[in-house]
């Protein structure tokens, strides 16, 4: 338990996907010019990783992995097909957000207004993907942790884009150099709240 | 003095639009304001009459930085001559800190002001005084023993990305100090971290005495040796080891009065961020995994730039939340990230500078959530008003 907890603070703010990697930085610039629809992918977001991460995490661990397969039969124990797990994964990723955007579309079209717009978006933002080969390359070891990992990193991208978005709405009164409105000042804001996020670098919990 | 008004107004023909020298006009403003209380009155718009405008407010926080100015530079002189073991009198120790401290200050204005007038030149208005403060703030955050060329890249750095590349003064989002200060920490971090820069000459000095550390208290703490700690006394007085303005609690406290007391420096900040830091100090009492957890609160309050923190950098109007509520909601997350970072952050000893760059990141959304909370309970006040 207090594991898992560690893990979920440690994918919030420690490894987090924008300040600690950059992932996922397209739609993280791109949508973030009010906070309403940037809250809005950012639920997204966390909403595609925590059924994706636990997919991947399945496929990885009883099709791609050496020996992954041994469970059909125990001659399959030398097969390693993990050299497939990007084609997989990404192809994984985009077939679950087609069929979550038909089934929130079916079952609630609210959340489907809400969410809508976006989930085709999330298919090929990169920190989904980014979560599934950071599960597989740390090796995590149960699906709850592969599900607190989803859950924590969704969230610290959630934040993230919400801060810059409240930042961004905020600069748009100021009296900003022109080459640099827009993206440019985007850029500078990143930059310095990655510094910003640097406190909590080197945490071991 | 009116020899001086006779020059500016030989020199104004020029400046004015028209004039030779007309690109000019935002450096002579400067300078003419600087000397002399403008008496251009505005005559559109509608307006509050108050005597306090950005200089006067920027004045008041420069006055309240002064207690903590001055002792920096006797604790300067101070440890110093600990450290040689000697004995000397009051004004030889002030001097020889006077003379530390001063080219630091000097160097922190000279470039971060020199980038506030090219971009008032090139963009075309006038200088602003908000530098005013971030200048003085500059080098009382800086350990004694930096070199004047970093403190003078730090400052440009701070000043153009910072604070010009978002418009200038008033439009900033994170505190140029602190940012300054970030930049030396991330980019030469052997030059503010570890025992022997915070005492002046201590790095490849000669004559060292035997068993003069030079350590911070929280270098101390980050280190296991809880028992070597300052009593809280000499931490409230500041004869500690530390950054030049962050030593003595008292000078602090007599600035903050001073900001509270003009009403510069908003209570809320201040008053929530000590709650913050109590209350995650109480948490780590109550948890007790550590030596470092298990520090009282006064030592935790009194240790390192957390009331420096909270009274001269939390309280920045522009950085900070705007709104009341805000303002509670943001002191406190400073107040908690900053002991936070400090006890579990093995790579770095203080916590508050990034607390507070941390929470100016999170400020604006602050800001928002507690106005669409504000207008959505008047939305529903109005209409149980409308029905009823």
């Amino acid at each position: 338990m207090e594991n898992l907890f560690n893990l979920f603070v440690r994918s919030i703010f420690i490894d987090n996907m924008i300040f600690a990697y950059f992932l996922g930085m397209c739609s993280y610039l791109a949508v973030s010019k009010t906070v309403k629809t940037s809250v809005g992918l950012g639920i997204a977001v966390t909403f595609v990783l925590l059924i994706t991460a636990p997919v991947n995490w399945l496929v990885d661990t009883y099709l791609l992995k050496p020996g992954a397969m041994t469970w059909i039969d125990p001659s399959f124990a030398d097969v390693d097909l993990s050299y497939l797990s990007f084609l997989i994964f990404i192809a994984v990723i985009a077939a679950i957000v087609q069929l979550v955007e038909m089934v929130v579309e079916k079952f609630s079209p609210t959340l489907y207004s809400a969410l809508g717009i976006f989930l085709p978006l999330i298919a090929v933002n990169c920190a989904i993907l980014g979560v599934a080969l950071f599960v597989q390359e740390r090796e995590y070891e149960s699906i709850s942790e592969v599900v607190v990992y989803a859950g924590g990193s969704g969230l610290g991208w959630f934040l993230a884009i919400a801060a810059l978005a409240a930042i961004r709405e905020k600069t748009r009164y100021s009296h900003i150099p022109a080459p640099l409105r827009g993206l440019g000042i985007a850029f500078i804001v990143t930059g310095l709240m990655a510094i910003a996020f640097m406190g909590f670098m080197g945490i071991k919990i | 003095m009116k020899a001086l008004r006779k020059l500016l107004d030989n020199i104004k023909p020029h400046v004015q639009p028209g004039g030779k020298f007309e690109k000019f006009h935002s450096t002579f403003d400067a300078f003419e304001t600087f000397l002399f209380v403008p008496n251009t009155v505005t005559h559109k718009g509608s307006h509050i009459r108050d005597s306090i405008d950005l200089k006067r407010t920027m004045s008041v926080v420069v006055i309240a930085l002064i207690p903590a100015l001055l002792f920096g530079m006797y604790n300067v002189g101070y440890w110093h001559f600990a450290s040689l073991g000697q004995e000397v009198s009051f004004m030889q120790t002030f001097t020889f800190g006077l003379l530390k401290v001063l080219p630091l200050v000097i160097v922190s204005y000279v470039s971060g002001l020199g980038v506030e007038f090219i971009f008032a030149q090139v963009r075309g208005h006038e200088v602003n005084e908000g530098f005013l403060v971030t200048g003085m703030l500059i080098p009382l955050v800086m350990p004694v023993d930096v070199p004047l060329w970093m403190v003078a890249v730090a400052t440009i750095f701070a000043v153009t990305i910072g604070k010009e590349a978002f418009g200038g003064t008033g439009m900033n989002v994170f505190n140029p100090a602190l940012l300054a200060r970030a930049f030396v920490f991330f980019a030469y971090p052997a030059k503010i971290t570890g025992d022997y820069i915070w005492t002046a000459g201590l790095s490849g000095g000669t004559g060292i005495i035997d068993g003069f550390s030079g350590a911070t208290p929280l270098g101390l703490a980050s280190a296991g040796q809880m028992d070597k700690i300052p009593a809280i006394n000499e931490l409230l007085l500041g004869f500690i080891p530390g950054s030049i303005g962050e030593t003595s609690k008292i000078a602090i406290l007599i600035g903050a009065a001073i900001l509270l007391l003009t009403g510069v420096g908003s209570w809320r900040i201040m008053l929530s961020g000590l709650l913050g830091g109590l209350s995650m100090t109480l948490i780590f009492n109550a948890a007790g995994a550590n030596a470092y957890m298990e520090l009282s609160p006064m030592t935790q309050i009194l240790m390192g730039s957390f009331l420096f923190g909270i009274v001269f950098m939390a309280t920045d109007p522009v950085t900070a939340a705007q709104t009341s509520r805000g303002k509670w909601i943001y002191g406190f997350l400073v107040g908690m990230f900053a002991i936070m970072i400090r006890v579990f952050n093995p790579a770095y000893p203080e916590g508050t500078m990034l607390a507070i760059l941390l929470m100016n990141a999170f400020a604006p959304l602050i800001d928002h959530y507690v106005i669409e909370a504000n207008i959505s309970k008047r939305l529903k006040r109005a209409l149980k008003a409308s029905n009823s």
